[in-house]
């Protein structure tokens, strides 16, 4: 089967943000791969060793999103590229990002293509469905179990806290939601094997793309940090007088009951 | 220049989403003085249509098919894309529901348009107007603008206020005849896990538990307290991963971001993780044994104790509240 999973290179959900001239500051920041992701390639790894075929991660980024692409490697994945447009391309949005993955896709005759719902920086969860969109092929997001018999293919997902159930077949993207699966660590002789395991780094020329086909639709024109919350009353008093008081605050002070 | 706003209703269980009418309220901000038209799809939907209007819609457009019963991409995307090309619009709203979530990416891609999605707020009118909305699950906000062509947004709900019903406002409700076919995903199923039907993202209301719940039955004073105040029962990731409860009630970084009235949180240490979750929530109570917690930093009001006894305590002194 041939399988691919869409990574994001991500800030560590660690990390506080700060901001500097109107951009979030990434110096000495720890990088990781976006958690939904870690989902799509743990369960990309587990759908080949069923069925058998191989696993690509693909990422748009920088030189520096090799790392994450080498942890893929380390957990499981058989080959990696990384499409960069360090050079080509200063902004780019959803739109952007669906388009170059979705021309570097389209003559790779995929069978499974999965990714994380949502990356937890820019949060709008659209390239998954985008890229689908393109490749012509269906598509079920925020997915929490995933039964694969031939081309048939058996899904729950996550919509709202309710369970649906969805028969379809394959060829098919699928967006991961939180318990698809309990992500592997990389081990240290996986560690070792992905420094062999081949990584194809490409350009925008490569995809016979021009900067105009990807730009973006849509400009951020500033960041800003929320307002900091002035510090709250810790109640003080005998447990139930602090109840009584807290219920009169959120009723009278407050009016939210 | 005004523009005609398409805007995305959706009924839950035969009534519309309070999100429909934030919709309707932004497509108001950015219309410009521009034509609002609701578009609502189902197998029976026709009767919803009086409500867009009377929220603001100054007409509607329905498809009704037995295959739009359930929501599939492939359906209500033909039924979208069948209401698009009769009304060629100049902006879209949806909800940031997870229906909206699904089916924008797919109508921006056929569309090859942008789309700023999750928005919180809106800055400005018509062509000059501004998208808030939160990145790094709230830790920082961004403020987008579309560069130019049709605009996309979806609204994240809870956040845009509805315009004032008006019982006296008509509009033309008219249905379009589509035939919605080669479904590709087909429901066989759906379990409702959700406490009483009120959705997470949408409540008015949450009551989120964390490590200091101890086990799943500690989960049911924390239900009880919801269920009162029409709220729905939330989650830490410590909980969660403790197997107290599914992974569906979890807020923070990953899992849900709320911005509910008021979030109470109860055994909840406050982890930077969960705290990007709901931090922008307007009002916030913290219950924790330790003193030392990270969630009164950004608590309103805090209760040193244990949520066992205070829970209970509060579930008798609102009931007193409500009773007057």
């Amino acid at each position: 089967m041939n399988i691919y999973a869409l990574v994001k290179r991500t800030f560590d959900t660690e990390e506080r943000i700060t901001v500097s001239n109107g951009k979030i500051v990434e110096d000495g920041a720890e990088f990781i791969i976006n958690p939904y992701d870690e989902y799509a390639i743990e369960e990309a790894i587990q759908v080949r060793d069923a069925n058998g075929g191989e696993v690509t991660v693909v990422t748009i980024g920088g030189e520096e999103a090799e790392k994450q692409l080498r942890t893929a490697l380390a957990m499981g994945a058989d080959k990696a590229v990384l499409i960069n447009t360090e050079d080509d391309l200063d902004e780019m949005d959803e739109f952007s990002a669906a388009k170059i993955i979705a021309e570097y896709l389209k003559d790779k005759e995929a069978d499974l293509i999965l990714a994380g719902n949502v990356a937890i920086d820019g949060g709008s969860g659209q390239v998954g469905p985008r890229v689908a969109e393109l490749l012509g092929i269906n598509y079920v997001t925020t997915i929490t179990n995933l039964e694969i018999d031939g081309t048939s293919v058996k899904i729950i997902r996550d919509v709202e806290g309710d369970s649906e159930t969805i028969e379809t077949s394959l060829p098919l993207l699928v967006t991961a939601q939180q318990g698809l699966n309990e992500p592997r660590y990389p081990s240290l002789p996986g560690i070792m094997k992905a420094k062999k395991k081949p990584l194809e780094e490409l350009e925008l020329d490569d995809l016979d793309l021009e900067e105009d086909d990807v730009e973006a639709k849509t400009e951020t024109i500033e960041i800003y940090m929320p307002p900091q919350k002035a510090a709250g009353r810790v109640l003080e008093g005998d447990i139930p007088a602090q109840v009584k008081e807290l219920v009169d605050l959120l009723n009278k002070e407050a009016k939210v009951l | 220049m005004s523009k005609k706003v398409l805007v995305l209703g959706e009924a839950r269980e035969g009534a519309l989403r309070n999100v429909s009418f934030e919709a309707i309220a932004a497509a108001k901000t950015v219309s410009g003085g521009g034509e609002i038209v609701g578009v609502l799809f189902g197998d029976a939907v026709q009767s919803l249509g009086e409500e867009m209007i009377k929220h603001g819609a100054d007409r509607v457009i329905t498809v009704e098919h037995p295959h739009l019963k359930h929501y599939t991409s492939d359906g209500y995307g033909q039924a979208f894309m069948a209401a698009y090309e009769q009304e060629k619009p100049e902006a879209i709203v949806f909800g940031h529901t997870a229906l909206g979530k699904d089916l924008s990416p797919k109508i921006a891609s056929k569309l090859a348009t942008g789309l700023v999605s999750d928005v919180t707020a809106i800055e400005g009118e018509g062509d000059d107007a501004v998208f808030i909305r939160p990145i790094y699950s709230g830790k920082a906000f961004e403020k987008v603008k579309n560069k130019e062509g049709l605009l996309f947004i979806s609204i994240r709900p809870n956040n845009i206020a509805p315009l004032d019903k008006d019982d006296s406002r008509t509009g033309d409700v008219s249905s379009i005849s589509v035939d919605i076919t080669n479904l590709r995903s087909v429901i066989k199923d759906v379990v409702r896990k959700s406490t009483d039907g009120v959705d997470l993202s949408e409540a008015k209301v949450v009551v989120a538990g964390g490590r200091g719940v101890k086990s799943s039955d500690g989960f049911a004073p924390l239900e009880e307290l919801a269920k009162l105040l029409g709220g729905a029962v939330g989650a830490s990731r410590g909980a969660c991963d403790a197997d107290y409860c599914d992974y569906s009630l979890q807020i923070g970084q990953t899992g849900k971001v709320v911005t509910p009235d008021l979030y109470i949180a109860a055994g909840i240490s406050g982890a930077i993780q969960h705290m990007a979750g709901m931090s922008n929530s307007k009002v916030i109570v913290a219950i924790n044994k330790d003193p030392e917690a990270n969630i009164f930093k950004v608590a309103d009001y805090g209760i040193v104790g244990d949520l066992f006894e205070v829970i209970p305590m509060m579930i008798e002194e609102i009931k007193k509240v409500q009773s007057n």
